[in-house]
């Protein structure tokens, strides 16, 4: 196989790079190791849209978001894209220090040209968030935040790319990269060898794993993890903006807001660990985020009960903490995109750019102009809970699937999911289905909906049911059909719990 | 030579008291029995041990149905220790559609000369 | 968009949908209609395979099945109207609801009255906030019974149960007869909250332990499960430390708590109880919207479906009553209320002034298991009406009260409900 530009990494990062190359005529290549794009850090994280007004503006993460910011609104219209722009943030203070740091965030914030950013008193503060803590005495409001759907955008990026000619390949491992005389020529893939001219290397949590395919490397992608409670939907107009609590050294401060969708998301705190598989949730942390922040602020919230979901996002820290976008030091045609943490997902459009120019600088014999037929929207996601009763009826109408409610909890009809399974980045588990869709983001966590699911896509992809998975890989949902000989002889060794 | 007497506990089901019922035995031959509080509790500890008795419900594969897999039940309560041979004999059973519930769809389960019944009525599948 | 008109529109096609039904069309109630979201009747007894139902409405143990069968019969004889593959999507004031289906689309429907009977759904691992990675191989029994009974399938073979509820125990029986391992039944509380008889054939037949004050700690596996940490609890239900084990297994049921549906409720802005997280109620199981009723496991978490169709025909014998205009309001409504050793009662209210019936049914559960107590109603003077005495209560086995109508003076303004030792 052979591409011109190999992209390393299906998360926002590599879809918004393919978005910003497709517009031209050059052959890009996503390869993506898991069974679905979005599903390493774009999958857990804030969705917050930072305006960037306390980054610091001199590194290169503080450029690339302030950059970012007014490219969403346009993007998001395009793509169709759930954006909240001017969701607002308050950085809640109940002590004098908690006020020092709002002086020296606003400071900052007008070094980087942000406007509107002031603070409030008691009074002000609790007319804007009604349920807050009583004893909360200021805020710092900044009107310029914004929240996103990470999952719709990852995905609106990458078919927006797919409908314009990009490939992308999922289960698909990067193993090697082959150089030659200096130059980048291949990788090897667990799936055969593709010659490629430029490698993008946007693998987040295993970019430095990939740039040391080609090269000693100075840098370490260190996970740093984080925790999240989402909340019931009965809860998302408990909150009005996106409330931080005082900022760490490694961490903007956790945050509270309401979510495109109507839940309520709270988190995260932040653990460096080693293990960049390790997406798992635990009771210390989720203890110290519920008693310290969320109960801290808005103590109506209960610990668990009304909790949609508790998860765990990772996200990939490089050594020096800023963001790594740079040729390879020895090698040419080698681009990486490493150390993308937050604010990664604030800053996506414009770190696209920004590698365009790396490519373009390499003055390679890659064709930079415009595609003809190029489109700079996706067609409209059909969302029919969303649609007024009439619309409903004609899309029934066409297709009798629109009409059966598989998803009790998000109403999520058969032909929604079946679309998702045929969409251009197919989905092709649970997982999958459940963020294109939002069949099993209910209350009752895919309960009533699993089985139907599991059943459709044993139709819509021909295989058993025991090969449908959760999430990829072995994650299977059954283990066998019953009524199984074996299993009945066998039950002389069954062992139990002995305590 | 003389057996040794033991003793068996047996948790009454019959009412949410669940009382404990000793029962003193020399093997199979009951010696004493206490702790009961009521007639029907006697009674059940007296079954319990010395025949034990269950209804087994399960499935049987069916073809042909508007489902793929028909409930049954033994009709009266089988010998608790031939359920597990029963449970092998009904995984090799498969009926056709249509069954109506009632239906005998095995006699002499597993050799205990009780019949397994179906426990739904299922039609053929409507030809798609 | 299509419109008919209905005198009752039933939600749910379930057993709590069936009995209300067949009574308001018993009780002269000309266009019936019900709505159900399945492919057939009789809600969750279809996957319900196992026996134990009909002891107290049929004197017959029945599987659930055969329960359901009963009144789908019934049903077959008479003109109420069934729409499956039907979902009910909105409720509007003035009777309007909105449903829609692969046929007809989204369709409104103008009633008199509805009853709603959508049953409950499983709490689930997420709510619990159980910590850990989040493989396959974790979900509630009832899904698990979904997969086995009618799908065919199992959904792993080393398996262990988290929570004592019955669904757990019986699908730790049937899980052993078609084969699989269910090595535990963990129990956070101090006493097993479901059935004695299902504990002693669904467990102690198959020589499954169950563990109680013991509770699934952490969750391991990156894609299958592979394991669980389990530990035990103290009395506040935290764990102990160091006594977490490790238990090898690839299938986590969770058998912790049903919750009733109320998703349509809060969309039409019945009012709920925070205690049975269904609708308030009078005794005619009118919600605090006048012609909208609600039974079954929608309002209050039933153990035995034979209640479920008794106070689902008091549904259904109201509606029809409602929309004929003969409902008599007493002078003053009766609110009820309790003690904090009552986990809730229902009825919440007694409105009506009844000619036909002569016992009002309070259903109700304790918060903590006890023997040899009496169960006292008192007015709001503290005189007591009248008192039941119970050799066990217990949180796991819903207590029905029948308290005589002539006990309940035209001047009551309140029933209180205690429990006391003795």
């Amino acid at each position: 196989m052979q591409t011109d530009i190999l992209i390393v990494g299906g998360g926002v990062i590599g879809s918004a790079i393919a978005y910003q190359l497709a517009k031209y005529n050059l052959d890009i290549t996503i390869v993506e190791k898991e069974s679905d794009i979005c599903m390493g850090s774009s999958k857990a994280n804030s969705s917050m849209i930072h305006d960037g007004y306390n980054v610091d503006g001199s590194t290169l993460k503080g450029k690339l978001v302030l950059k970012a910011n007014s490219y969403f609104e346009n993007l998001c219209r395009n793509l169709y894209v759930p954006y909240v722009k001017n969701l607002g943030s308050i950085f809640v203070g109940f002590g004098d220090n908690d006020l020092k740091i709002m002086k020296e965030q606003i400071n900052n914030g007008e070094k980087n040209g942000i406007q509107g950013l002031k603070i409030v008193g008691k009074e002000k503060l609790h007319q804007m968030e009604p349920n807050l803590n009583p004893n909360a005495r200021f805020g710092l409001y900044n009107p310029n935040t914004g929240t996103i759907n990470p999952f719709e955008l990852n995905r609106a990026l990458a078919e927006n790319a797919v409908l314009n000619g990009v490939k992308v390949l999922l289960n698909t491992e990067v193993q090697n990269v082959i150089v030659r005389d200096g130059k980048v020529k291949a990788v090897q893939t667990n799936n055969g060898l593709i010659r490629t001219k430029v490698v993008i290397n946007a693998a987040g949590l295993y970019a430095d794993k990939i740039a040391a395919m080609v090269e000693k490397i100075d840098f370490e992608i260190k996970p740093r993890r984080g925790q999240y409670f989402l909340y019931d939907k009965k809860w998302g107009n408990l909150v009005k903006h996106a409330i931080y609590s005082a900022p760490t050294k490694v961490s903007k401060g956790m945050i509270i807001l309401p979510t495109t969708e109507g839940n309520l998301l709270a988190g995260s705190n932040a653990e460096s660990i080693n293990d960049k598989e390790n997406f798992a949730t635990t009771f210390d942390a989720l203890e110290g985020i519920y008693n310290n922040m969320i109960f801290h602020l808005f103590p109506m919230l209960p610990r668990n009960g009304e909790v949609i979901t508790t998860f765990a996002g990772l996200r990939a820290v490089a050594t020096g903490e800023d963001f790594i976008i740079d040729y390879a030091k020895t090698v040419k045609g080698f681009i990486n995109v490493a150390g993308i943490q937050s604010p990664g997902l604030s800053s996506s459009p414009a770190i696209a750019m920004m590698v365009e120019g790396l490519v373009r600088d390499l003055h390679y014999d890659l064709d930079f102009t415009e595609k003809g037929n190029y489109r700079v929207d996706r067609p409209k996601p059909l969302i029919l809970r969303d649609l007024p009763y009439e619309e409903r009826n004609e899309l029934i109408k066409r297709n009798p699937d629109y009409g059966t409610i598989i998803c009790r909890c998000e109403t999520v009809s058969k032909g929604e999911i079946i679309d998702a399974i045929h969409s251009p980045i197919p989905a092709t588990n649970i997982d999958a289905i459940k963020r294109r869709t939002r069949a099993g983001m209910g209350r009752c966590q895919s309960g009533f909906c699993g089985p139907r699911v599991l059943n459709i896509l044993e139709n819509e992809l021909n295989i058993s049911p025991l090969k449908v998975t959760k999430k990829g890989k072995e994650s299977y949902v059954l283990a066998m059909n019953n009524k199984d000989l074996s299993l009945q002889e066998g039950r002389r060794n069954y062992e139990k719990i002995e305590l | 030579m003389k057996e040794v007497a033991e003793e068996t506990i047996i948790i009454c089901i019959g009412c949410p008291k669940g009382c404990n019922i000793h029962v003193l035995h020399e093997g199979k031959s009951i010696l004493k029995i206490g702790g009961y509080t009521c007639k029907k509790g006697l009674k059940y500890a007296q079954n319990e041990f010395i025949a034990p008795k269950r209804i087994l419900t399960s499935t049987v594969i069916i073809r042909n149905g508007t489902l793929p897999l028909l409930p049954v039940k033994t009709k009266n309560a089988i010998s608790k220790g031939k359920i597990f041979e029963c449970m092998k004999e009904i995984c090799g059973i498969t009926v056709k559609a249509p069954i109506a519930l009632g239906t005998v769809v095995k006699s002499d389960i597993g050799g205990t000369g009780v019949d397994l019944v179906a426990t739904k009525s299922i039609n053929v599948a409507p030809i798609a | 968009m299509k419109k008919s008109n209905y005198d009752i529109v039933v939600i749910g096609g379930g057993p709590a949908g069936l009995a209300a039904a067949l009574e308001a069309k018993r009780s002269g109630v000309k266009k019936i209609l019900i709505c159900e979201r399945g492919s057939s009747l009789g809600g969750i007894l279809e996957q319900c395979i196992h026996n134990g139902f009909g002891l107290q409405y049929f004197k017959e143990e029945l599987t659930g099945p055969e329960y359901a069968d009963r009144f789908i019969k019934k049903l077959e004889g008479t003109d109420i109207d069934v729409k499956l593959n039907t979902m009910v999507i909105d409720i509007f004031g003035k009777g309007r609801i909105i449903a829609v289906n692969r046929v007809e689309g989204v369709f409104e429907i103008e009633t008199k009255a509805a009853i709603l009977a959508m049953g409950c759904r499983e709490r689930t691992r997420e709510a619990l906030t159980i910590p850990g990675d989040r493989p396959s191989g974790i979900m509630t029994a009832g899904t698990a019974q979904r997969y086995v009974n009618v799908e065919g399938y199992l959904p792993g073979k080393e398996i262990v149960i988290l929570g004592s509820g019955d669904i757990g125990l019986i699908m730790a029986r049937r899980l052993t007869l078609e084969g699989a391992n269910v090595k535990g039944v963990l129990e956070i509380m101090p006493y097993s909250t479901g059935l004695i008889r299902n504990k002693v054939q669904c467990l102690d037949d198959f020589q499954i332990p169950l563990y109680l004050n013991h509770t699934v700690s952490c969750i391991h596996g990156k894609e299958r499960l592979e394991g669980v940490t389990i530990a035990e609890v103290d009395k506040s239900l935290k764990v102990i430390p160091k006594t977490e084990k490790y238990i090898k297994c690839d299938t986590l049921l969770l058998s912790v708590g049903l919750i009733p549906e109320n998703e349509l409720s809060q969309k039409a802005n019945i009012k709920l109880d925070s205690a049975t997280k269904g609708p308030i109620v009078n005794e005619k199981r009118q919600t605090s919207i006048p012609w909208i009723f609600a039974s079954g496991n929608v309002l209050q978490v039933h153990d035995l479906v034979d209640n479920v169709t008794e106070e689902s025909e008091i549904a259904g014998r109201s509606a029809a009553e409602y929309i004929n205009n003969q409902l008599i309001v007493r002078r003053k409504k009766i609110s009820v209320t309790y003690t904090k050793s009552i986990g809730y009662v229902v009825p919440q209210f007694i409105n009506f002034n009844d000619t036909k019936e002569k016992v009002i049914k309070f259903y109700m559960r304790v918060r903590h298991p006890d023997k040899n107590v009496n169960i006292i109603v008192k007015d709001n003077l503290g005189k007591v009406i009248t008192y039941f005495k119970k050799d066990t209560v217990t949180p796991g086995s819903m207590l029905v009260l029948l308290v005589p109508i002539s006990l309940l003076q035209d001047n009551l303004e309140n029933i209180n409900i205690s429990i006391t030792r003795g």
